[in-house]
């Protein structure tokens, strides 16, 4: 088998990083296991769970369904990038950990950046809204009734200016 | 203490990792010159093998390896029976236990035939279709009536009938009770649990140091502890060279306590053989095959009652599921057993089962771990009998209830810990009626749902109890230690899994050594930090690791009012221990902080007085006199669409009494993700075999995890009976939300429905739109 090979140029969290992969590498491997990026979660690699869920050029996608190949010039942000420094917690954090949005923590990154597009494309959003938004993560210890509090929680603190 | 954190629902000290990408999980591991496996499975669910040529595999550039059974020698040896059935009387348990790599026979989809290991795991993979297996198809073992009658092949050779085991226990005269009743009711019940899908699948990374003789494992296990002493003992290896380390882990419930998993058996070997580091990660697909399930039970059903409801007698015959081998012995079905009695006064039981070998993957426990079919048939047949007898639903279960002065109650029968099934302490009919007044229960039933039906809406309630055995032991162990820096360690030998413990157990030692919870740094599932354990299951981490953590920061507490009272030259009373330091009550400016005393405590020259002990740290072990018994009810209003049977849930309201609480926040979560967990196995999760064995809906596309438009609100409220059997007074909660979903959503379904004055019953779980319409089709 000839194994077909890509460069690829790609910004992740402000940080430019050239690499040549494998055609059929997956994004999610890409940024994990060659980036070392790690925050990024597998869960099904089917595109069902949306636990490795990162936002390429502002649109929140599943990394499990792209190619590392598809990402050349492009512009990601993964769980890694989502914190302003290390001592603060971006607004969506800070609200899971007020409301105890998360448990075994792993589904997490994911609906942090399903979420963090949503706010952004829907900044006083209701219930139903968030529910709706939220339906294509799968969390399996939570219930899903704290991660719904804390993204009304966050979408209230992201509308006022951060004091 | 000057304010106390116990009770308080304070924020988790490990969330700051886990949203900010920084917790290790098991894949997060990376080391120099990984190696990364992948197995070849069975896709036949019983056959004999004829062959695996895997001589191609080998070649292909990159494989560094490829074994079979063969190659595995004399450390090829079926697991071990990780808990014996407990001393039943004429017990019969045929001992069949799961094997690292298949060897003659393969007795499910998915068990394990060979391995490679690979530079990548792109390669690895692609090895797996260079590697040619004939199989012998043999006819597969699915249904359990047909399995036990003679009418189909046999899993293990030798086990004829394919018994795994049949149990008989019971207290009282069932038949004498039968005799002397005024009504009774038998049916037959099909209860099917799924799959746990924690949303981290299985993994392993094992690394051998040869030039340090050190073995270390990352597992994503819920018994780090067991994992090496097992291991150590099957390398030959003593156990301080094993580590085993349990990092975050991705969701357990159940299935992540069963060892030795053959990839656990078959990757630290290959790490010693190899001499590299090696990687496995199960994928989605072999999940739904390689790790264990819990499922179905069929039970042949009867309650004896007294015209006014009050219960005479249950009588009730099992089938149970065991899967293709039955390391775990007897748990799910003794729970199923044992917890079908409730929180109801059953003088007479006569309970039989029968555990199946059948042709698919192993059955261990699962979140509830079986008590939820137990307690399906016990809801059930009450439902049927209050109908039938005309009761009100909800008063049916109060004649019944056990009185809170009949505690410490026995029931007279052993439980899944060997010790008598007898509930600790509880207080019953406050649960029932709090929940009836949160779910507005009488309006619903005398006024609303009559006004709804009039609208032509199809609106019901449900109300469901249980009892759940929590806190089991036999033990675990905690230290704590302070810190020359002034933060306190905490470590303890159970692993964790979203469960909050880095929390809960700071919350514990915070209070008794006045510090802040953010400065108690807790390790859970290292253990070469602590030694000894037994695990995270049954819910048990909270009452077993937190009482021994109790213990251990009450001792370490004497240790510094001691060494401070030296210090001070006062006595230990005049002392208090708060903001992280000692100081003399009403003098002024005598104080010296718990780090300075750390320091104090360990001096580098000098003599100390003879049995002093360095340090200011202390292990503790906390072993219960037998497990602490939670309760709850459950009540639910649910209109369902006549047309497509889908569901909408109005109100979902959960009373529970699990002792004292240590953090309420994290005790609705787990009581959150339990409901969604029992809510998927109600409606929607339901794992599909065809006749051949075959798993039909292996992914999550096909296999329905509830999602956040499934999931509704709930409403929560505690009432608090503290257990009489730890110091802390706390009982267990991490299953009682799944417990008794079943019987709600069957029950209010039938409600909304108005099934039962029609002669249609709900005697099964899952149901599902599908299924609803089959079983209402006599209707149209």
């Amino acid at each position: 088998m000839t194994i077909d090979r890509h460069d690829v140029t790609v910004t992740v969290n402000g940080t430019q990083y050239q690499r040549t992969v494998e055609s059929r590498l997956l994004l999610s491997d890409f940024l994990r296991h060659d980036l070392l990026l790690a925050g990024t979660h597998v869960g099904c690699e089917h595109g069902v769970c949306g636990a490795c869920t990162v936002i390429v050029d502002g649109a929140a996608v599943r990394s499990c369904l792209m190619f590392a190949a598809q990402v050349d010039g492009r512009d990601i942000t993964t769980v890694e990038g989502l914190a302003p420094d290390r001592e603060h917690l971006h607004p969506l954090q800070e609200s899971m950990r007020d409301c105890h949005g998360l448990q075994c923590g792993y589904c997490t990154p994911g609906i942090l950046m399903t979420m963090k597009v949503f706010l952004e494309e829907t900044p006083s959003p209701d219930e139903a809204q968030i529910r709706e938004a939220l339906s294509g993560n799968l969390c399996r210890c939570t219930g899903y009734q704290h991660i719904v509090q804390a993204m009304q929680l966050a979408a209230e603190r992201l509308r006022k200016p951060q004091s | 203490m000057s304010t106390r954190s116990f009770g308080a629902p304070v924020r988790r000290n490990e969330d700051a990792r886990l949203l900010s990408g920084q917790a290790l999980f098991v894949d997060d591991v990376e080391l120099p010159g990984m190696v990364y496996a992948a197995f070849l499975r069975s896709n036949l669910a019983h056959a004999r093998i004829r062959s695996i040529d895997i001589s191609a595999a080998r070649a292909r550039d990159g494989v560094i390896a490829v074994y079979t059974a063969a190659d595995l020698g004399a450390y090829w040896a079926p697991g071990p029976l990780l808990v014996p059935p407990p001393p039943i009387e004429d017990t019969i348990f045929n001992q069949r236990t799961q094997v690292p790599l298949a060897k003659d026979k393969v007795r499910h989809v998915g068990e394990p035939l060979a391995v490679v290991f690979a530079q990548s795991r792109y390669l690895a993979e692609d090895a797996l279709g260079d590697i040619a297996v004939e199989l012998d198809p043999l006819p597969a073992v699915v249904g359990l009536e047909k399995a036990v009658n003679g009418a189909s092949a046999t899993v293990h050779d030798d086990v004829h009938g394919n018994i795994a085991a049949h149990v008989w226990q019971g207290r009282g005269d069932y038949a004498s009770a039968r005799a002397k009743a005024d009504h009774v009711v038998a049916r037959r019940f099909h209860y099917d649990h799924g799959a746990s899908s924690p949303i981290e699948t299985r993994g392993i990374v094992a690394n051998w140091d040869a030039r340090a003789n050190q073995l270390t494992i990352w597992d994503t296990t819920q018994a780090p502890v067991f994992l090496r002493n097992g291991l150590a003992g099957m390398l030959g290896l003593s156990e301080r060279q094993v580590r085993v380390i349990a990092p975050f882990v991705g969701g357990g419930f159940g299935p992540k306590i069963m060892l030795f998993y053959p990839e656990e058996v078959v990757i630290p070997w290959a790490a010693m053989k190899l001499n590299r580091p090696i990687k496995w990660i199960e994928d989605r697909l072999e999940h739904f095959f390689a790790t264990t399930h819990e499922r179905g039970q069929t039970h042949d059903a009867e309650i004896a009652l007294a015209a006014d409801g009050r219960i005479l007698g249950i009588k009730d015959v099992f089938l149970h599921d065991t899967g293709a081998y039955n390391p775990y012995g007897l748990t799910v079905p003794i729970n199923s057993q044992c917890t079908l009695l409730g929180p109801y006064v059953v003088p007479n039981y006569d309970s039989t089962f029968t555990a199946v070998f059948t042709n698919k993957p192993i059955v261990t426990p699962y979140r509830g771990a079986g008590r939820q079919h137990g307690v399906f048939v016990v809801e059930r047949l009450l439902d049927i009998a209050a109908h039938e007898l005309k009761i009100d639903r909800a008063e049916i279960r109060r004649r019944n209830l056990i009185p809170p002065d009949a505690f410490p109650y026995n029931n007279e029968i052993i439980y899944q810990d060997f010790a008598p099934l007898s509930y600790d302490s509880g207080n019953y009919e406050p649960i029932l009626d709090k929940a009836l007044e949160m779910i507005g229960y009488r309006n619903f039933i005398a006024d609303e749902q009559k006004r709804l039906r009039a609208q032509g809406r199809h609106v019901g309630v449900g109300i469901a109890c249980y009892v759940e055995g929590t806190g089991i032991g036999p033990y675990e162990g905690a230290k704590v230690q302070v810190q020359s820096n002034g933060k306190v360690n905490v470590a303890t030998g159970i692993g964790t899994q979203g469960q909050g413990h880095f929390t809960v157990f700071a919350q514990i030692v915070a209070d008794q050594l006045g510090v802040e919870v953010g400065d108690v740094d807790v390790v859970t599932g290292d253990t070469d930090q602590f030694y000894w354990g037994a695990g995270t299951f049954a819910s048990r981490g909270a009452v077993v690791a937190g009482n021994a953590v109790n213990e251990a920061a009450k001792a370490v507490r004497q240790k510094i009012l001691k060494l401070a009272a030296e210090h001070f030259e006062c006595a230990e009373e005049d002392l208090e221990i708060a903001n992280g330091e000692v100081s003399v009550v009403g003098v002024p400016g005598q104080s010296v902080k718990l780090g300075a005393l750390a320091l104090a405590a360990n001096p580098m020259r000098g003599a100390v007085k003879p049995g002093t002990e360095p340090g200011l740290e202390s292990t503790q072990y906390f072993g219960p006199p037998g497990g602490a018994t939670a309760s709850g009810v459950h009540a639910m209003i649910v209109e369902v669409d006549p047309q497509t049977f889908s569901l909408n849930v109005l109100k979902y309201v959960v009373v529970h009494d699990c002792g004292t609480v240590i953090n309420p926040l994290i005790l609705a979560g787990q009581i959150h993700g339990g409901v969604a967990q029992g809510i998927g196995n109600a409606y929607y999760e339901q794992l599909v075999f065809d006749d051949d064995g075959q798993l039909l809906n292996a992914s999550l596309a096909d296999y329905l995890l509830p999602t956040s438009l499934e999931v509704p609100r709930m409403e929560i409220a505690h009432t608090v009976t503290p257990s009489p059997l730890n110091p802390l007074g706390i009982k267990g909660a991490g299953e009682a939300g799944a417990i008794p979903v079943g019987p709600l959503f069957a029950q209010a379904i039938e409600d909304a429905l108005g099934l039962l004055d029609r002669n249609v019953e709900l005697n099964e779980i899952p149901l599902s739109p599908g299924r609803l319409f089959e079983l209402t089709a006599k209707l149209r």
